[in-house]
């Protein structure tokens, strides 16, 4: 096997042939998800989502991806918890380490939160967000996608569009798919890309017709919404003009190339509708689906390692 | 009263700019006389320092010692025994307290405090607005006759330039001495990191460089304006050296200081979000560090600080945003500043203007000096004694040090105040 890690905190950390062995997973993962079935790769084992930010989509992800593979799954709304009593997250990482889970999925409006919190628990730490820093599983998921639609992750032209600065999903893919030796080219107006950005070993467009010129891949993200009005970017429909994808603006990409959208979209804003639906363009809908396989995948090969290696650390390790 | 000869000492003078072999006697708390030659004889106490450095004691701006509000995180006897192993013998506090020393009647009181309990010198210094809150000055004449030395706001920089303007105008007036933190407080505002390719693969809230330098060009433009006494607490970036030089060269009353942290580490040192690595303003780039220590040579930053800010663990163990600032700095601050030493970059005479000459000549004490009449403080110290930092033996009551398991070099051997040994073996 050549998955070691102990926790995914980020993409960073992880050796291109870890990643080829997950998604070589997920693979298998999205044929038994097809096949109605189920797996008992998480049996009797715990798995708990602490998510201190809303979310919908991630959330039940990994629920599911729990589920399918027979784990346990507790769902902890952090918002309305105890942090709202005053409780640290060491304290609140201390007392679920108690309760003694195989896998702590953890989303955090904080980057390195999660980090941090690795380092209390003695169980498998997933991240599902932290701040601004990463979001791996989505990365992956991203990665799958690509590799299923284009048979290869590697030497393919990459546009990453919109909100670079504020997005975890684009940090976490422009590590990933640098590690898969592709091209990545980033999208945006210069307010919302991230301050150092030519240092990161990408190209960097503030024209957008420019930057998906002959591109494999277009990769939406989403503006959130108070970032919309005046601070980061005039108004929503100048936005739209320059930077939101419609027929035009992808006809110079190639001719097969695929788009994509981490969710949920604001239609008419980042992306048009028709856009968004075109099943010959759009593999949306599929990435939802490679993000349970994806998430099964991370959370069998994290519970193997930890069988592997006899946990008989302590808690403040 | 004293009557002590040290001898076989390498004697570090700044103020000669001399480095050589000596003698040095002290009588009554004061330096009777030094020299290279023979030493003097019939004096009854004598101590061999065996070729190893004695030095001014170190004059340090900008302590914070959290009385009142916080005495869990230090006190006045605790950051005294900091300062006394770290060869620190004038302690200038900060008046950051949870309640601002902002009154003649808080400044007595912390004065008080420090009297009774530390076995260094205190100097304190006052808010220049009331409750560091930017809106109203404060009683700026009685808190001189109190005994402020200078004063400042610290990291809370006054948004309202109006208020500034007249603060300074007023503190002109009664030729105090203020201390001011360079930042365009707006664009600072919730930044923990410096901006570039490190913060935003880390994801970190963060701030150009440049809001230094803004800060700074507004800073000086009401010092001409004003004409008062200033004194820059931290320059930690190249961009802003050039408008240092230029409000120097201009003949503006100004000084300017620069912590120990941001003369030895850089931002990358904060790796996977280590807390104790978040200081105000955050570490800079590699560059600026350089570029910091050749002004630091040139004279054109004048004082190297501890900028000692004691936090307790459940401060900083906490997600990096949400972390407390700062770094007990007192006992590391000579063995941390020797890395320059040992690098070459500075040589022991231009590293002691920067502890101790320069900072008590800006605040009008006699100290910092090996003339004969100066104040006998002084530290005796091995600049190539090899250690690894345990934080857990340090002597301030919280123990938030980047330098924790880092290997150094320079160990204090004993401190002196007025004469007395406050640190060593007797």
């Amino acid at each position: 096997m050549t998955f070691t890690q102990r926790h995914l905190l980020g993409i960073e950390p992880l050796h291109p042939s870890e990643i080829t062995t997950l998604l070589d997973l997920a693979d298998d993962y999205v044929r038994l998800n097809r096949g109605k079935r189920h797996g008992d790769a998480l049996a009797g084992r715990s798995q708990i989502n602490m998510f201190f930010e809303n979310s919908t989509r991630t959330q039940a992800s990994f629920e599911l991806a729990g589920q399918r593979l027979g784990a346990d799954v507790m769902n902890m709304a952090m918002q309305a918890s105890s942090i709202k009593k005053g409780e640290t997250l060491i304290d609140t990482a201390l007392t679920l380490n108690a309760m003694h889970p195989d896998l702590l999925v953890v989303r955090h409006p904080h980057s390195g939160a999660v980090d941090l919190l690795a380092q209390k628990v003695n169980c498998a730490v997933l991240n599902a967000g932290d701040g601004r820093h990463e979001h791996p599983t989505q990365a992956l998921l991203d990665a799958l996608t690509i590799r299923r639609a284009k048979g290869r992750l590697h030497r393919l032209n990459i546009a990453i569009c919109g909100d670079i600065a504020h997005s975890r999903v684009a940090r976490s893919n422009i590590l990933l798919l640098g590690k898969m030796e592709n091209r990545v080219r980033l999208v945006g107006p210069p307010t919302l890309l991230p301050a150092g950005i030519a240092d990161f070993g990408v190209e960097v467009h503030d024209d957008m017709r420019e930057g998906l010129r002959d591109v494999d891949v277009v990769m939406m993200l989403r503006l959130q919404k108070e970032r919309m009005d005046g601070g980061f970017i005039p108004s929503e429909r100048e936005y739209y003009h320059r930077y939101g994808l419609d027929a035009e603006k992808l006809s110079h990409a190639k001719p097969d190339a695929i788009v994509m959208h981490p969710g949920p979209m604001n239609r008419g804003v980042e992306i048009d509708g028709e856009i968004a639906d075109d099943i010959n363009r759009s593999v949306i809908q599929e990435q939802v689906e490679m993000g349970v396989a994806v998430r099964m995948a991370a959370m069998d090969l994290l519970v193997r390692n930890r069988t592997a290696t006899t946990t008989t650390e302590g808690i403040m390790a | 009263m004293t009557d002590l000869l040290l001898t076989h000492a390498r004697l570090i003078d700044p103020e000669a700019d001399s480095d050589a072999p000596g003698w040095l006697h002290i009588r009554d708390g004061v330096i009777a006389a030094s020299g290279n030659g023979a030493a003097p004889q019939g004096i009854e106490q004598v101590l061999d320092c065996r070729g190893k450095c004695l030095a001014p004691g170190i004059v340090d701006i900008g302590v914070k010692v959290c009385e009142p509000g916080e005495r869990h995180k230090e006190s006045y006897a605790s950051a005294g025994r900091a300062a006394a192993a770290g060869g620190v013998t004038t302690m200038i506090t900060r008046p950051d307290t949870t309640q601002a020393i902002d009154s003649p009647e808080s400044l007595e009181f912390v004065a008080r405090r420090a009297q009774a309990d530390a076995s260094v010198h205190v100097r304190h210094m006052a808010a220049l607005t009331k409750g560091r809150q930017g809106r109203e000055m404060a009683e700026i004449g009685f808190l001189l006759d109190a005994g402020a030395v200078a004063f400042s706001d610290c990291d809370a920089v006054t948004r309202n330039t109006k208020v500034l303007s007249r603060a300074l105008t007023y503190a002109r007036s009664l030729d105090a001495l203020v201390m001011l933190h360079p930042q365009e407080p707006v664009l600072s505002d919730g930044a923990v990191a410096t901006s570039g390719k490190f913060a935003s693969l880390r994801g970190l809230p963060a701030v150009s460089a440049m809001a230094e330098r803004m800060g700074l060009d507004r800073d000086i433009a009401l010092i001409e304006m004003t004409g008062v006494r200033a004194h820059f607490d931290q320059i930690t970036t190249a961009r802003a050296l050039p408008a240092l030089q230029r409000a120097k060269r201009n003949g503006l009353d100004v000084t300017a200081g620069i912590s120990i942290h941001h003369l030895t580490l850089n931002e990358m040192d904060v790796a996977d979000y280590r807390t104790f690595f978040k200081v105000k303003p955050p570490l800079r780039a590699e560059d600026d560090r350089q570029a910091m220590i050749e002004a630091l040579r040139d004279g054109l930053i004048d004082v190297i600080c501890s900028m000692h800010t004691p936090q307790d663990e459940e401060s900083k163990r906490l997600p990096f945003e949400e972390a407390a600032a700062g770094a007990v700095a007192l006992e590391t601050l000579l063995p941390a500043a020797l890395r320059l030493y040992h690098a070459e970059a500075l040589t022991l005479p231009q590293l002691f203007r920067a502890l101790s000459l320069a900072p008590a000549r800006r605040l009008g004490l006699a100290a910092g000096r090996l003339a004969a009449g100066a104040p006998a403080d002084l530290v005796l110290f091995d600049a190539h004694a090899p250690f690894v930092l345990d934080r857990f033996k340090l002597h301030s009551k919280s123990k938030n040090t980047p330098f924790d398991g880092a290997r150094m070099q320079g160990r204090v051997l004993a401190t002196f105040v007025a004469g007395a040994r406050v640190y060593g073996e007797p």
